[in-house]
């Protein structure tokens, strides 16, 4: 029998993707194709006075200037520019709606040309000037005037009285920056013009969502517009909510009435969203022996004046560890940037770093390995609820990873471990992510020939969605790999939710199965009026599709071949398409969980930190396909480097602008960053959080890293750098 | 708008091109010739992901005018394979993962073919400085690595 | 980018020739530095004088047994060749911790001479810079300045040379060969880069018109006694916080010559006579290489997010006199620091 789920396979877009023949969104054209370039603000804050557009339009080439005060028509209310992940709370931003600037770098004019040369320097001739309002970008100021959202966490018990006579007691603030996600690709939307219809190729993480969003801002019905996104080069949750240009793109053909192509720059992409910055003050109050009595985290997070982006940092600490009693804030702070917004792992990288970090910092008071804290406070239960996990093999992580690390050769003082001149620092933490997945619609269509094609509106954005899904595919239906293919990005297809949180191959893995199930329940019927069936009163569960047959499960030599069976109906397909929706498991906490440990050299004199090797032990229920989900996990890791070392968005607050906006500037790990990394899945049956036991791995993989990190320059040096990235210059300054 | 006539040898290819000055190298070959192989991630040199290779030597193509190139040879990702067969480099790199969103994929393999043939990096860490111009955010370092020294056994 | 005029240079006469006749012409050659501008719209140039076909690749012997490097070597070729690899291991290093392999393979010499700042306010035209529009201001200063100098600095500028290769060139005492409109003529590298002063637009000392041929080094290589030690905020493909070019010619365990030059710290590659009049006749210590630090750094000044590198300098300075007395240059591909 096929097994390909469970074993390692490689990309079935490899080739595509070697060649250079996937096609991303500015990589499709029409013959008559427009290409547009935008001009954005210079300042934070104010109104546009007036725009000069004469020199630009004198430009061979230039098509027309589009501002707000001559594009066609959008939308009026909120309701139309509020995507299905937007925040709650505000007011979505709207390209090139009105007079208002909001940040630094929205744009203001979007120019359109015959070739995107003329298009750019079009642009840098419009003349634009402004009446400025003061601004606030500095979170340091913008801190005092947070405002406190609903309690995030139910408090357990007196956590103030019961740190305050707690026996062994740490304290501390910790910072992480706001941080870009900086995928390879530019932010692009190719909108092909056909009578009025517009196809819009985009760089998105969610095709329907994207759809559903510009049929709203530009009044249309669904059918006029189709969003298609086959391959997407990197997104990481940049691309979870529409992205501007895709509307200006469509606001162009509009205007045009051809086909336009929007690629942002690199700069521009700036101005899209980012992690939010933020302060967190832990405090943790412990027995002498290590038993947590005491949890307290503080959260204040930014976002923009207009819309009120937050995840939950806080949530984090109040799951994972035993402690008696809990209490949580979250502040929420103001600037006139961008709104924030989700990016791999949001509030898990950020929250789980500060907890693991602190966790280290009480290590230390008490004189205790970090491991055996972690395992004197570890819970079965979520502490919030005090339910059970469907599945927690966070122990054997522990374990796996120590032993792979060759943690117990670690001497404890700081300072203790040397090689040369470089100190040597070993550091862990814990990591912790949700187990989540969505309603997923998805369509199988089975041909006489015996192929089969599998169809879902979702993404692959790198995470592998293509191949797991061939794989899913191939073992339901009994069919090699090479027989499936499939269809996703493309909003016409079945519904899906966006990609991201980790819930997509939980999703449309079980969405697989149950089409497969419809599919084979056809075929039964089907062999059922073949002359001499064999299968004449079996039941659907008692014959299954392996080996490119129907076959019997009691006895498999009863068996015909699938292709047989359809073409016996005189039919030349079986489709079906079917929808899953997950039961609610209110009896269990779903999560994944890692335990990360790290190596870090640093130069005594210079401050030099080098990252030797990472392991990472994942617990993250059924692993579908290993090779995949280690370069995932890999990837997160590699992400956690960045975090921990290198990733910081420097704003000048008096200009209220984001100065290191590229990649030379903003500091994201090279190649010779990036030693050993080990990735270690330990077993985890789930029968509980969905039908496969699927538990995700999107984002699991950078919790913790960033504080493993800290943690080992902590052990290597002496010095404890809380402020997020550890650059060399912050060891030395406290040293 | 001044024009000026570029023979390019692409892929083999003999290319004639009218271009204007300020067109790249980069923007020729993905708008102009639909060779979209070769990507444009920061369109400055500062990440690799346009990475070809110009008369035999990796380059960025971004930071370079067509015009300046007339008579020169250029292989694209699209060129690298023969018949149909895979490049050593390209199969490994499907063979140990070494990409995961396919966006830096054609400048790393550019890269990595020409780290081969000037044979001046042999270790781990060596491979490493001399990749260390394409940022893969991905972060599938180790397998591009890996690959790498995969494809210097077999070649 | 704007549109520009785009011709090709015949010979070295016929580049000066155009260059003279038009004072917003470029020159490009590898034009890593130059398209990079220009899409930024920092450089606006009417026409590009395309020179990279001119004769200027030749890496030759002089009569007084140094070495010319022809202005249009590019990166790669002048750090694998092997006289200088050989002969010159400290420029060949400091070529190599610089950038990428891609753009290596497309600078030329010439053209990293002439590289401009990487301050982020030079790069980005919404904002004042006296270097990029003169008499706008300095937003450096009270602004985001990690990246900017700490020596040579004056109130209109504090903007940094970007170079590793200039500052070995610095340390080797090379020349540089320059035609103009009124002859040829030589520059030391001590006067080719300027401070910024209250020009801070100039960056060289290159007058209107004039083309660099060629780079002269003397024999003198310090082929055994040599580091290029650069600290920057990744391990690799990121412009210096500190680099240090260090090279000392050691008889009998004392110092005879040294040779000090600093990168990422001001506006030029940064030698300083009496700090290297502090290291010579002097025994090989600690306590000597210390001393020369301090000389060297005495008129350091910090503006705030950049204070750090007055103490980063120091002690990668001493790292660096050890390494090159040692014989343990660093390795530009091991990234521990020998």
């Amino acid at each position: 029998m096929t097994n390909y789920i469970g074993t390692a396979t490689s990309r079935v877009d490899g080739r595509d993707k070697v060649t250079g023949v996937a096609r991303y969104a500015a990589e499709f054209g029409a013959p008559d194709l427009v290409h547009a370039s935008i001009v954005t603000s210079p300042i934070a804050k104010g109104h546009i006075k007036r725009i000069d557009r004469a020199r630009a339009m004198d430009v061979e080439g230039v098509i027309a200037v589009l501002t707000h005060q001559d594009r066609p028509a959008m939308a009026d209310s909120d309701k139309a520019y509020k995507d299905d992940v937007a925040p709650e709370e505000g007011s979505p931003f709207r390209p090139l709606y009105d007079d208002r600037i909001q940040f630094s770098g929205q744009p203001v004019a979007l120019v359109l040309a015959e070739d995107s040369e003329t298009a750019s320097y079009a642009a840098s001739l419009i003349d634009i000037t402004y009446d400025e309002e003061p601004h606030v970008t500095d979170f340091a100021r913008a801190r005092d005037k947070a405002v406190a959202l609903d309690a995030p966490a139910k408090p357990r018990g007196d956590a103030a009285s019961a740190f305050a006579t707690s026996d062994v007691r740490h304290h501390a603030d910790y910072f992480v920056p706001i941080e870009h996600h900086n995928p390879m690709e530019l932010f692009a939307s190719t909108a092909i013009w056909n009578d009025g219809k517009l196809t819009v190729y985009d760089k998105t993480q969610g095709v329907q969502n994207v759809h559903g969003y510009l049929c709203r801002v530009f009044e249309c019905d669904p059918d006029d517009i189709r969003v298609v996104s086959p391959f997407v080069g990197g997104a990481f949750g940049s691309g979870l909510r529409p992205a501007y240009q895709a509307a200006l793109a469509v606001l162009a053909a509009r205007a045009v009435h051809r086909s336009v192509r929007l690629v942002l720059t690199r700069q521009q992409m700036y101005a899209l969203g980012y992690r939010p910055a933020m302060i967190q003050r832990i405090q943790l109050g412990a027995t002498a022996d290590g038993a947590l009595n005491a949890i307290a985290h503080d959260a204040v997070t930014s976002t923009s004046r207009y819309e009120d982006f937050h995840r939950n940092e806080t949530t984090w600490s109040s799951l994972l560890y035993k402690s008696e009693t809990a209490s949580y804030q979250h502040k929420l702070a103001h600037l006139d940037l961008a709104t924030s917004c989700d990016m791999r792992a949001p509030s898990a990288a950020t929250g789980v770093y500060a907890l693991e970090a602190a966790m280290d910092e009480l290590a230390v008071a008490l004189g205790m390995d970090p491991v055996e804290l972690r395992l004197t406070c570890y819970s079965d239960r979520d502490q919030r609820t005090g339910l059970p996990f469907s599945s927690k093999n966070l122990r054997e992580c522990y374990r796996r990873g120590a032993e792979a690390f060759g943690w117990d050769r670690r001497s404890g003082a700081p300072r203790s471990m040397r090689e040369g001149r470089e100190l040597i620092g070993w550091g862990m933490a814990t990591g912790v992510w949700e187990a989540l997945q969505m309603p997923i619609t998805v369509r199988i269509a089975l041909t006489s020939n015996g192929h089969a094609e599998v169809s879902c509106a979702t993404a692959d954005i790198g995470t592998g969605t293509y191949t797991i899904m061939t794989q899913v595919a191939a073992d339901v239906l009994g069919l090699p790999i090479e027989a499936i293919s499939i269809k996703l990005g493309d909003s016409t297809l079945p519904q899906s939710p966006v990609e991201g949180g980790s819930w997509m191959a939980a999703s449309v893995s079980n969405g697989i199965v149950t089409t497969g199930k419809a599919i084979r329940d056809d075929l039964l019927k089907l062999a059922q009026h073949i002359p001499g069936s064999p299968f004449k009163g079996l039941s659907n569960d008692e014959v299954m599709l392996v080996d490119g047959a129907i076959t019997s499960r009691a006895n498999r030599r009863d068996a015909i071949a699938i292709a047989d069976v359809v073409r016996a109906a005189s039919i030349d397909r079986i489709e079906r398409k079917e929808q899953t929706t997950f039961a609610k498991d209110k009896a269990h906490a779903h999560n994944t969980h890692s335990a990360i440990f790290a190596e870090v050299r640093v130069d005594e004199d210079i401050g030099v930190i080098r990252v030797a090797r990472i392991v990472s032990a994942v617990a993250a229920g059924r692993i579908l396909n290993p090779k995949t989900a280690r370069s995932q996990i890999m990837g997160g890791m590699v992400w956690g480097i960045g975090m921990a070392l290198h990733e910081e968005t420097l704003i000048d607050h008096r200009l209220g602008r984001i100065m290191n906006a590229n990649i030379a500037e903003y500091h994201v790990p090279v190649n010779a960053d990036v030693h050993d990394i080990d990735v270690i899945f330990v077993d985890e049956q789930d029968d509980f959080v969905n039908p496969m036991g699927i538990k995700g791995l999107g984002e699991i993989g950078i919790v913790g890293v960033a504080a493993a990190i800290a943690n080992a320059v902590y052990h290597a040096t002496g010095v404890r750098v809380r402020d997020l990235p550890i650059t060399l210059d912050k060891l030395t300054r406290t040293a | 708008m001044q024009k000026v006539s570029v023979a390019l040898l692409i892929n083999g290819d003999r290319t004639q091109l009218e271009i204007a000055p300020w067109t790249t190298l980069l923007d020729a070959l993905r708008d102009r010739l639909h060779l979209t192989g070769t990507k444009k991630g920061c369109d400055h040199g500062q990440c690799g992901a346009c990475t070809v290779l110009l008369n035999g030597r990796p380059i960025n193509a971004c930071l370079t005018l067509a015009v300046m190139h007339d008579g020169a040879e250029i292989t694209t990702v699209e060129g690298l394979a023969r018949d149909g067969v895979l490049h050593p480099v390209q199969q490994a790199f499907i063979d140990h993962d070494a990409f995961q969103c396919g966006y830096c994929t054609s400048g790393q393999i550019c890269s990595a073919v020409a780290l081969l043939r000037e044979g001046r990096a042999r270790t781990r860490d060596e491979i490493r400085e001399t990749m260390s111009g394409n940022i893969c955010r991905c972060g599938a370092y180790p397998n591009i690595v890996t690959a790498i020294e995969e494809a210097m056994k077999a070649t | 980018m704007n549109s520009f005029q785009y011709s090709r240079a015949q010979d070295i006469a016929d580049a000066v020739r155009q260059s003279a006749a038009d004072s917003s012409a470029r020159f490009i050659a590898g034009g890593t530095n130059l398209v990079d501008l220009m899409k930024y719209d920092v450089e606006r140039p009417t026409r590009l004088i395309d020179i990279s076909h001119l004769p200027l690749r030749a890496v030759e012997e002089t009569s007084n047994g140094g070495l010319r490097i022809g202005a249009l070597v590019l990166n790669s070729d002048l750090a694998w060749h092997p006289q200088v690899k050989d002969r010159y291991p400290l420029l060949s290093s400091a070529i190599l911790a610089g950038a990428s392999t891609q753009l290596r393979n497309m600078a030329s010499t010439g053209g990293n001479l002439l590289q401009r700042t990487r301050c982020l306010y030079f790069y980005d035209v919404a904002t004042p810079c006296n270097k990029r529009k003169p008499g706008s201001g300095c937003s450096a200063i009270g602004g985001v300045n990690r990246i900017n100098a700490i020596l040579g600095t004056s109130e209109a500028c504090i903007a940094t040379h970007p170079s590793d290769m200039c500052v070995a060139l610095a340390a080797l005492d090379a020349t540089v060969h320059v035609t103009g409109p009124h002859g040829v003529r030589t520059i030391p590298m001590a006067d080719f880069h300027r401070l910024p002063g209250d020009t801070p637009e100039r960056d060289t000392n290159l007058e209107s018109g004039e083309i660099v041929t060629a780079v002269e080094l003397p024999a003198h290589g310090f082929r055994t006694n040599y580091t290029y030690l650069k600290i920057r905020d990744r391990l690799s493909y990121a412009f210096a916080l500190v680099s240090v070019a260090a090279a000392l010619e050691i008889d009998n365990g004392a110092i005879r010559q040294a040779r000090l030059a600093l990168g990422g710290v001001a506006h030029k590659p940064w030698r300083d006579p009496e700090a290297e009049a502090v290291l010579a006749g002097q025994p090989v210590e600690q306590d000597t290489f210390a001393r020369a630090a301090k000389v060297i750094l005495r008129d350091a000044k910090g503006y705030g997010h950049n204070d750090f590198k007055i103490d980063l300098a120091q002690r990668t300075i001493i790292r660096a006199l050890n390494q090159a007395a040692q014989g343990t240059p660093q390795s530009q591909s091991d990234k521990r620091i020998a």
